[in-house]
């Protein structure tokens, strides 16, 4: 029983933490919006270089061969400097969807993620719209019961604009020319653990949304003066944050949980990624809540940076199934007739 | 990372099963709030310190195993599937213990902790006062140095097992110039002491949990005094450390009344269902406690690996005691009409300990630092809040 990060694996969030706090700032962020497509090729390239795109493509093909478990904590900066780029959605869902397909086609375009020269991106049905299809240069999408691969010139999209300015989401249209590249019980498990993955990347980047959301309202209150006091020293105030503090305190141990569940393939996997994302986006959610409330009228402005990361975090919660999906697969284990439950059935 | 069970510790759990399945009492004992069930219990701990299971994380010389915080987690998980007896010496095992240990002399380890381990010695705290209570520095019960005796003069309150223990142990104010922190030093008491008057107090189910101790003009001797004068600030916040931490509330504990949550909703379904927050209640209990678990293995990990506990651990209490007032409210919610009676109660038909569980919840957000006090601590050390 070995609960922990390996000192490799705290050093690479250590250095990823302070080359995405210094490169996307929240100017940076701003910027973005301000553009067509709201992604930066630069950026991108720079993460690709850091090894960042290829973490979970295997060495063979020019990746690094880690596992989601190695990025979980990198999905946590991600979401903690609010990353408009779409790279926990590369590391953690569509590389290991190719890697699962395997063949010709993974092949083909795993180099050219690793390198950072393509984008590939995944659609389920679970998920009303895609994020970031209009960068793909690849696109897995699911229809029915079948995965098809599709290149720019095999579908259409309509844009629809989120809450989130960063997030970017399109209806597809696949053409006839799009391939198929899964069917049947192969498709259905492929898309099962990409929803795992999809929804795992969630629990970790709404885990750095919170504590982003946390700072920012320490920051705040500490400095805000009223009453001759700051702000942050009226209990009121503190309990707000220290309420926060608690459910996120208690979100961590059930995502890293569920990345090494995802990651060693373990059965418990789809329950354990449930889990983690209800608690995650519950303690974002009240990390968003209180943080608005403590910033009072700034916190209801554009030009205050709290919301770069409420939006976040709101849309989050909803994507890559919602609570009352979340829920009903817990509750189809835990209302069992033969569950298994309480003390020592946790690691079972 | 290797959420695995080593065979060694898979190895462990078996024997720690089978001792408790061959050992605890097939009745349930009364409850250590009564004088027959406080003896009843007081024997149990002699029998688990005779299979040497009383403290399995202290050192073997002490009649520990040495365990580590991993097998500690194991063997409460056991402990508490089998619905093993409640350690009526708690104060003593898991807060005094720890403390001595650290701070106490070669001499007073000999004399306490084998007594404190088999049961023979019982353990009250006297932390609070009338006056002193989530603000512990107004302690103003005097403990004077007369030659190599203190003489005791206050009053102390809320001293959970007082009643009938025969020790207790607290902070004293040994310098009366002194203000705050300062000049506050650690005393163990024996309550049979001359001087010593103890009060029940009866607790939400009428049974004396706690009690007031009069000091009037109580000698204790200098070998009881645990750490150096004045400096019973210090030892009392690493007693307390312990207290929030890990070992007062193991994981186990809210895991099994989750799984017998989940059991009294199964049974009761059609009712509970005409309330549909009921199910998600139940479903939200069963995944904190799970959360706790999940949390209390990762530090427990990391402590393992020669890491250190840090501000985050003042969030434990917060979380525990409230998802246990929660989990009860639910029960209660599901028991419906029959929530309100007694477990003997003719009507009861199966209402089962749900009733003295959630009167018991109650307390959790109050005792061992009120909760208000804790999010202050969180806000503060953990977040870097103004003061």
């Amino acid at each position: 029983m070995d609960f922990t990060f390996s000192e490799d694996q705290l050093l690479f969030q250590e250095s990823v933490r302070d080359f995405l706090v210094n490169e996307v700032t929240p100017e940076r962020i701003r910027a973005s919006w301000l553009t067509d497509s709201g992604r930066e090729d630069a950026l991108w390239n720079q993460l690709a270089e850091l090894g960042l795109t290829g973490m979970t493509v295997s060495e063979a093909n020019g990746g690094l061969g880690m596992t989601v478990l190695d990025f979980v904590l990198l999905a946590q900066e991600c979401g903690y400097v609010g990353l408009p780029e779409p790279l926990v959605h590369t590391v953690m869902v569509a590389v290991p969807l190719l890697n699962d397909l395997g063949g010709e086609l993974a092949e083909q375009w795993l180099p050219k993620v690793a390198s950072g020269e393509a984008k590939v991106v995944v659609g389920l049905e679970q998920n009303l719209l895609v994020e970031d299809a209009h960068v793909a240069d690849l696109l897995l999408m699911q229809q029915g019961g079948t995965l098809y691969a599709a290149t720019p010139d095999q579908f259409s999209l309509c844009y629809s604009e989120s809450v989130d300015p960063s997030r970017k989401l399109f209806t597809v249209e696949l053409l006839d020319s799009a391939a198929p590249v899964a069917s049947g019980e192969q498709a259905a498990t492929l898309i099962a653990r990409t929803l795992n993955r999809g929804a795992l990347g969630c629990a970790a980047q709404v885990l750095g949304l919170a504590q982003r959301m946390i700072d920012l309202s320490v920051h705040y209150t500490g400095e805000r003066q009223q009453f001759g006091k700051p702000i942050g020293s009226f209990q009121a105030v503190k309990h707000h944050m220290a309420n926060v503090a608690v459910r996120l305190e208690y979100a961590k141990a059930p995502t890293h949980r569920a990345a090494y569940a995802v990651a060693t393939g373990q059965g418990v996997a789809a329950h354990a990624v449930s889990h983690a994302k209800l608690v995650a986006c519950e303690a974002a959610n009240l990390a968003a809540k209180n943080s608005v409330q403590v910033h009072g009228a700034m916190g209801y402005t554009w030009e205050v940076d709290l919301h770069i990361f409420m939006k976040k975090a709101w849309a989050l919660a909803n994507t890559w199934g919602d609570a009352g999906f979340h829920k009903t697969r817990i509750g189809e284990r835990v209302f069992a007739t033969d569950a298994v439950l309480g003390a020592g059935a946790t690691f079972v | 990372m290797d959420l695995a069970y080593t065979e060694q510790q898979q190895a462990f759990r078996e024997e720690v099963r089978s001792w408790l399945a061959d050992n605890v009492p097939v009745e349930a004992l009364k409850s250590f709030d009564t004088e027959e069930g406080f003896t009843q219990h007081r024997a149990w701990e002699a029998t688990l310190n005779k299979g040497r299971w009383g403290m399995v994380t202290w050192p073997q010389v002490l009649g520990g195993r040495g365990c580590d915080l991993i097998e500690w987690l194991i063997f409460e998980e056991e402990y508490y599937k089998m619905r093993a007896p409640l350690r009526v010496n708690q104060n003593g095992i898991f807060l005094l213990g720890p403390t001595l240990m650290e701070y106490g002399t070669e001499e007073q380890k000999a004399r306490i902790l084998p007594k404190m381990a088999n049961g023979e010695e019982v353990w009250a705290q006297a932390w609070s006062e009338p006056n002193a209570g989530s603000d512990m520095a107004a302690i103003r019960t005097t403990a004077m140095l007369q030659g190599d005796k203190y003489i005791i003069n206050g009053q102390k309150t809320w001293s959970t097992r007082a009643v009938w223990a025969d020790w207790c142990f607290g902070m004293f104010r040994t310098d009366p110039q002194s203000e705050r922190h300062r000049g506050l030093t650690f005393i163990l008491v024996p309550l049979s002491s001359p001087g010593i008057t103890v009060r029940p107090i009866p607790q939400l189910d009428g049974l004396p949990g706690f009690a007031e101790i009069f000091f009037d003009n109580v000698e204790v001797g200098i070998e009881n005094r645990l750490g150096d004068e004045g400096a019973g600030w210090g030892v009392a916040m690493a007693t307390a450390g312990f207290e929030r931490g890990l070992m007062l509330r193991s994981p186990a504990r809210f895991q099994e009344t989750a799984r017998r949550l989940v059991e009294l909703y199964m049974a009761n379904r059609a009712s509970a269902d005409c309330d549909p927050a009921v199910k998600d209640a139940v479903l939200g209990a069963y995944l904190d406690a799970e959360s706790y678990c999940l949390a209390t293995y990762q530090t427990a990990c990391r402590l393992n690996k020669g890491g250190k506990i840090g501000a985050e651990s003042s969030t434990n209490k917060i979380f525990w005691s409230e998802l246990d007032q929660n989990m009860h409210a639910t029960a209660m919610s599901i028991l419906g009409a029959r929530a309100e009676l007694a477990a003997h109660a003719p009507a009861a038909n199966g209402v089962g300990t749900w009733l003295d569980g959630w009167l018991f919840s109650q307390s959790g957000p109050i005792y061992a630092g009120t909760n208000e006090v804790q999010r202050n601590i969180v806000a503060e050390r953990m977040l870097g809040m103004p003061r």
